[in-house]
């Protein structure tokens, strides 16, 4: 079964182009460009299609795609949050299984793929550093589910599509600190041993940094 | 589903650690209790895991060693023979404990196993790690809690009634925020014995995120 998987290199353009595509209700023109059923165009995050596609029909390819994707991500991810190496490399495997494994949890109307793989991946910090599980709140009661609403579902894409942007376009500084505030690589009081400033204003900085990624989003 | 009634809120830090995963566990334990009763916080905390996923995706990456690939595939072939593994629920609804709190008291608000404090009041500590305490107190109707002060941060989340002290009213779903410049003198409500989640932070962790170690909500 392996040595029939065609490998990808990663950041291949045909797997960015293919998590552009949404299935069934919609068409994809040209340019990741996309016109829905009711006409309207739109432009979603890549790596939905292929994790709904994990999802439904177990596609090992759209998963190697996902993979060679994220997998680099979460290990640096890991390896700032403090692991060595090849712990970060062994947890990084094991949150894409569990990719893979809790695929059928995921629901595209509430998180993109990063932020589904964000969380997964900060349980397994968890789990790893501080040897403690982590208290999730209570699901929402939400009745008799309703189809998902494609609308919904592109909505949630594109609004975190301009977060990234937002996050991106900040001023490097306030990048950096919000990037270690969850990254937890540096305490506060760090950060105020680094860079001259104290508490009060490293929260307000914070602050300032978030209200301006709200800003932006509207 | 009490959004409406709720008033005292999670502060934005504590939001964010929960979602960076940088708290201790009886402080995720009342962060995520409040966040079952409070849609405010639920949505903020929907938020603050997107900022997380919007920086997972613009870090830098770390390449995944040569074998990584084939050992994940490996590992997906072995475990997926298996039906996708329910997951395991935490007993029903009493209407009081959401489910977080039900899956640590390990069933309802009859499984509590409950200590005397004096003067009525009751409390239960919970099993979390050791760098914070999270505890169940039981406050009869009308009963003062003596005026105390704390050396840190106390934050309570009120489960069933209500009390009253300087900072304001707090019913079900609100959280008090007590640092240590507060002196309080809680009241429960008359109307109905009140049921609280208190946790106290250590002072390894929370460090500039939040103020030091608190004391226990009655001073023991």
């Amino acid at each position: 079964m392996i040595s029939n998987t065609v490998l990808l290199p990663e950041c291949d353009p045909a797997a960015v182009a293919n998590g552009l595509k949404i299935r069934d209700s919609c068409r994809e023109v040209s340019d990741g460009k996309i016109v829905l059923n009711d006409g309207t165009l739109n432009i979603t995050t890549p790596w939905v299609d292929d994790l709904l596609a994990v999802r439904d029909t177990r596609d090992e390819a759209a998963f190697i795609r996902v993979f060679q994707h994220f997998g680099p991500r979460v290990k640096a991810f890991l390896m700032r949050t403090g692991m060595d190496a090849a712990l970060a490399e062994e947890c990084a495997q094991e949150v894409l299984v569990t990719v893979w494994n809790k695929a059928h949890l995921y629901d595209a109307t509430r998180a993109s793929p990063s932020t589904w793989i964000f969380t997964i991946a900060r349980n397994k910090k968890i789990d790893v550093l501080r040897k403690q599980r982590r208290p999730e709140p209570e699901d929402l009661p939400w009745g008799p589910e309703a189809e998902p609403d494609q609308a919904d579902l592109i909505g949630l894409q594109q609004e975190s599509e301009q977060l990234g942007r937002a996050l991106r376009d900040l001023p490097q500084k306030q990048r950096e600190l919000i990037e270690q505030a969850y990254f937890g690589d540096l305490s506060h009081s760090e950060i105020a041993e680094r860079t001259g400033l104290p508490l009060g204003t490293i929260k307000s900085r914070i602050r300032l940094a978030l209200e301006r990624l709200r800003h932006q989003m509207k | 589903m009490n959004a409406m009634t709720i008033k005292h809120h999670l502060p934005d830090e504590l939001l964010m650690a929960y979602s960076a995963g940088e708290l201790s566990e009886a402080v995720n334990l009342i962060v995520a209790t409040h966040i079952s009763l409070c849609d405010d916080c639920r949505a903020a905390l929907g938020s603050y895991d997107a900022v997380g996923g919007a920086v997972l995706d613009t870090c830098e990456s770390a390449p995944m060693s040569g074998d990584s690939l084939a050992s994940v595939l490996k590992l997906i072939h072995t475990r997926d023979d298996d039906a996708p593994e329910q997951e395991i629920r935490v007993p029903e609804t009493d209407g009081i404990l959401p489910a977080p709190l039900r899956d640590y008291v390990k069933g309802g608000l009859d499984s509590v196993r409950w200590r005397s404090a004096g003067m009525g009041v009751k409390h239960a500590i919970l099993p979390t790690s050791k760098d914070a305490t999270a505890r169940l107190l039981y406050i009869p109707a009308g009963t003062a809690i003596p005026d105390h002060s704390h050396n840190g941060l106390e934050l309570t989340l009120v489960l069933q009634g209500a009390f009253q002290d300087e900072d304001g009213y707090f019913g079900r779903g609100d959280v008090e925020v007590a640092s240590e410049d507060l002196h309080h003198t809680p009241v429960a409500d008359i109307s109905e014995d009140c049921i609280c989640l208190a946790v106290t932070d250590a002072p390894l962790r929370f460090k500039g995120l939040m103020p030091r170690i608190a004391q226990p909500f009655i001073g023991i």
